[in-house]
């Protein structure tokens, strides 16, 4: 059943028949073309380098509260994952298979207890977990912002049912902005998109009451990206 | 350069002391003031309450009293917008179309002709005392009017210039929406004139005597100290 | 806000002179909304060219609104294709009876629901209640106001006009909580009841901020975290969207996303930005079995047929023109009285439902264009109202205003009689006191609250005459 579709194309296609004025913008540079690539120019600027991606990425962490740790390698994420379970005290951690996710793993000392998300898994077993770690499909320094997909990261609950996400990325994952993400995804899995694609800027939060910021409204009340070279 | 001047009814009959002041300034400038006579009405009103049959009856009339003026100068905003802004577009397609177009490349706000065509921000006025600016939204939004005024405010001895948080909040007068909606209109000018009061001014100056009709006549009712409404051209006058 | 038998204008009028003398509650709503004009003010500036991203964002919106039929045949097809399902809605009870249909068919019980203006547009949570469906809305703000049965008080902020000890009182009393004065807390105490819906309930409805045509998704703005809750583990998701929320292509979010969170709260980017293409695909380990997106139009056709305002489509219901509107700050969300408040609402509400019932709402306006300043789509909101007004006036005029209009222009182009009547005028004003501010007053619509300036005995033109003349 599709419902009233022609009704509503024929009711569209006879108000259409009429030109609107263009009232509000004057015929972008392109004549009629649709407006895409120069994006860049009008939205806030990144810096050209990596260091200055990373640099940007780090300073609206700050500002969104997600903790930002650059590591010099992969045993020194790991520490970075074992000082958070024991300041935690965490019981269990959910997981999904992915290289660096499989490597971050490796370095660690074999006593956390983990789930996987891949496959069927229990809903009410990951609601039990008190963290859930993710790789991403890339950074983005412009906004702060991590990109994830179902394929990359374990699909749509794990990065947002336990209460503490944690990202395992590495440096040349930092993109510049949403417009270099989109490029990502669209060389990456056009024609076969997955069927959820999130950008994750900060940790869960509201304003509703009194628009006071309070963190952790449904999703994670925490947010840690660890950086590896 | 001979300056025609288009004061609105209500400046007329309420502040003809804002058109004197007018006159007063741009004879000192050395520029001689023309006054078409048999000046009525902009046609706002009834253009703002939807009825522009009326609104073009007069408008039209209106236009042309300066069909021979090289520069017509306004002294409320909100007037000054409907030359400028809506009359092309309210004879869009009919017969005083060109005229229209015409009439509104020649129209400057008070505040906006002296400083971006005349080039002149200090007229040797004098007023003493703490005052603060109010923009008109007309003047503000559909003329782009911000700097102007205060630009020409600064330049006054003795005159000390102190923004209110919400100097570009809209005082609720509205023309027909005053009336019509009495109880929003008031609550509006509640908000403007506590601005006005946590500041320390003894005046309060705009570019639109309708806004100052609706600061004054709350203030007047509800205020604890008295403070006065000038039109900037009022205090530009000053000697 | 209830269906009731007084007409919409009386009502408002009786809710706006209500609301207009709660001064507490109107300096607690400007408080708020203060601190949204500083953080934009913030985020704007840190744009390159924030005007230009304006055009840009309004002329993308022009191209998707204005090949409408395409774009949404476009998503159509690329939807499907992955296995979701599309259902084009004419109207609320369309709209209303899939949904229920669905229910009944798929074995529902209970239903989650993340944000979703359409929902309260086609009154979607009463037609569900009635049939014995659990809802429940997961949104902080709009939980809030399902326990407190009130509709929003603004499409963004659903409760930012209650205090915090107004939410705990309800939360006591509704969900049995203890009572508190941190916002930390009642947020907390409304996540850990939520928990089990997420994962326990049959259907998740959602709103959608844009539909994709190039890709055939949907995304989903929100800060919280419920709506992707809302559409992670329930079976089915159900999206009901407005047809004109279209955008040509996915990477046209690049642009609309950082521009919808700085309209709407002065942040560069929203905590969580989704875009759905389908159910659960092949290989996919969650997500929903069943994908529906409902496409609604209920009227936005007849807003689309008027080539004069067809950009009124264009909104992103960022909601900046509510935060930045001194009636909106006045008069509070529910005076409005119908789902979608502030200017832009008073725009398009006579055009949903009825230009002569509605256009009280286009007239409750004193035109200052703050709206159309704040507007990151560049809709020429304040303008419309005006348009409205000329509009209404025109299918309907009002015999006596008309008379009233036609009468000052007779006058107005008769100057001499015009310098007569402001002649006589000062002495008509010695008069006034004697009626003033009673029911015989012609001016008691402003001398009730508001003193009136003096006239001057010599009008300005007459002092030019007598200049000219020699005379002073």
């Amino acid at each position: 059943m599709t419902g009233s579709r022609d009704a509503i194309l024929g009711r569209i296609r006879e108000a259409l028949r009429v030109e609107a004025p263009h009232h509000a913008h004057a015929k972008i540079a392109t004549g009629n073309a649709p407006v895409t690539a120069p994006f860049r120019e009008w939205l806030p600027a990144v810096g050209p380098t990596e260091a200055d991606r990373v640099a940007l990425f780090a300073r609206l962490s700050e500002m969104l509260k997600t903790e930002f740790i650059e590591c010099a390698d992969m045993t020194s994420a790991a520490v970075q994952l074992h000082r958070l379970v024991s300041e935690n005290g965490w019981k269990k951690i959910a997981i999904h298979d992915g290289k660096l996710m499989n490597a971050l793993l490796a370095k660690t000392d074999g006593t956390l207890e983990t789930m996987s998300a891949d496959g069927s898994y229990d809903k009410f077993e990951m609601e039990q977990c008190d963290a859930g770690i993710t790789e991403c499909e890339c950074l983005v320094a412009q906004t702060g912002s991590i990109c994830i997909t179902t394929w990359s990261s374990g699909g749509r609950a794990l990065s947002v049912l336990p209460p503490h996400h944690i990202v395992i990325a590495s440096r040349a994952q930092v993109l510049a902005d949403l417009t270099s993400a989109y490029e990502l995804l669209a060389q990456k899995y056009a024609g076969k998109y997955p069927s959820f694609i999130s950008f994750i800027t900060g940790p869960s939060r509201t304003g509703d009451i009194e628009r006071i910021l309070v963190l952790g409204a449904h999703g994670p009340k925490k947010l840690t990206v660890l950086l590896v070279p | 350069m001979r300056v025609s001047l288009f004061i609105p009814c209500f400046i007329d009959t309420l502040y003809p002391r804002v058109g004197m002041a007018m006159v007063k300034v741009l004879e000192k400038l050395g520029h001689e003031v023309d006054y078409p006579e048999g000046q009525t009405c902009c046609g706002q009103p009834p253009f703002n309450s939807g009825y522009w049959d009326e609104a073009r009856t007069v408008a039209s009339r209106q236009m042309s009293l300066f069909r021979d003026s090289e520069i017509v100068v306004s002294a409320s905003g909100s007037c000054g917008a409907m030359f400028k802004k809506f009359y092309p577009e309210l004879f869009q397609g009919k017969p005083e179309e060109k005229e229209a177009a015409r009439l509104s490349a020649k129209s400057w706000e008070f505040s906006e002709f002296l400083v971006s065509k005349l080039g002149v921000t200090d007229l040797g006025a004098r007023f003493d005392g703490k005052v603060t600016f109010h923009d008109g939204c007309h003047g503000l939004r559909e003329l782009g009017t911000k700097q102007a005024p205060r630009d020409l405010l600064r330049a006054v001895k003795g005159l000390e210039l102190i923004e209110m948080k919400e100097a570009e909040t809209c005082c609720g007068f509205g023309g027909t929406f005053a009336v019509k909606f009495p109880q929003i209109s008031t609550a509006m000018a509640e908000v403007k004139c506590n601005s006005i009061l946590e500041t320390e001014v003894e005046y309060v100056v705009s570019n639109d005597s309708s806004c100052l009709m609706q600061i004054q006549g709350y203030l007047d009712r509800n205020s604890p100290r008295s403070i006065k409404s000038l039109h900037i051209a009022e205090v530009l006058a000053s000697e | 806000m209830s269906e009731s038998a007084i007409d919409p204008k009386t009502q408002f009028h009786a809710d706006a002179d209500v609301t207009t003398a709660d001064t507490d509650r109107r300096a607690f709503v400007r408080k708020a909304l203060g601190g949204y004009k500083t953080t934009r003010a913030k985020t704007e500036s840190a744009f390159t060219d924030w005007e230009q991203a304006r055009e840009a964002a309004s002329a993308i919106k022009y191209e998707g609104v204005n090949h409408l039929d395409t774009i949404l045949t476009q998503f159509e097809t690329n939807f499907t294709a992955r296995g979701g399902k599309v259902f084009w809605a004419s109207n609320s009870q369309e709209a209303r009876d899939y949904i229920l249909g669905l229910c009944a068919e798929k074995g529902v019980k209970s239903i989650v629901k993340s944000k979703a203006m359409t929902s309260e547009e086609i009154h979607l949570n009463a037609a569900l209640e009635e049939k014995g469906y659990g809802v429940i809305e997961s949104d902080l703000g709009e939980f809030i106001q399902q326990l407190k049965k009130e509709a929003p008080y603004h499409f963004v902020f659903p409760c930012m006009h209650l205090k915090r000890e107004e939410i705990s009182a309800l939360f006591e009393k509704e969900i049995g909580s203890a009572k508190t004065d941190s916002p930390e807390e009642l947020t907390m105490i409304a996540r850990r009841f939520m928990r089990r819906h997420y994962l326990e309930a049959d259907m998740g409805i959602s709103g959608a901020n844009f539909i994709i045509a190039d890709t055939g998704m949907i995304s989903i703005t929100e800060n919280e975290g419920n709506a992707r809750l809302t559409c992670a583990h329930p079976r089915i998701h159900v999206a009901l969207v407005g047809i004109e929320k279209v955008l040509p292509r996915l990477a046209d979010l690049a642009l609309f996303l950082p521009m919808l969170a700085t309209g709407g709260t002065g942040q560069n980017m929203t905590c969580y930005n989704s875009m759905y293409a389908g159910p659960r695909q092949e290989g996919e380990s969650d997500g929903p079995e069943e994908f529906h997106v409902v496409l609604l139009d209920n009227h936005r056709t007849r807003l689309l047929a008027d080539p004069e305002q067809r950009d009124a489509l264009h909104c992103i219901r960022c909601g900046a023109c509510l935060n930045v509107c001194p009636i909106f700050k006045n008069i509070g969300g529910h005076a409005y009285g119908t789902t979608y408040q502030g200017p832009i609402g008073s725009v398009i509400t006579p055009h949903f439902k009825g230009l002569q019932d509605w256009k009280h709402l286009s007239g409750a306006s004193s035109l200052c264009g703050a709206c159309t300043e704040a507007c990151p789509v560049k809709i020429d909101i304040h303008h419309h109202l005006l348009h409205n007004r000329r509009n209404a006036m025109k299918q309907k005029p009002v015999w006596w205003e008309k008379l009233l209009w036609q009468g000052f222009a007779w006058m107005m182009n008769r100057p001499r009689l015009y310098s007569l009547a402001i002649r006589i005028a000062p002495w008509m004003q010695k008069l006034h006191p004697i009626v003033f501010g009673s029911v015989l007053d012609p001016a008691r619509g402003w001398t009730q609250t508001r003193d009136l300036p003096e006239m001057e005995p010599q009008s300005f033109s007459a002092w030019m005459k007598a200049r000219k003349e020699g005379r002073k």
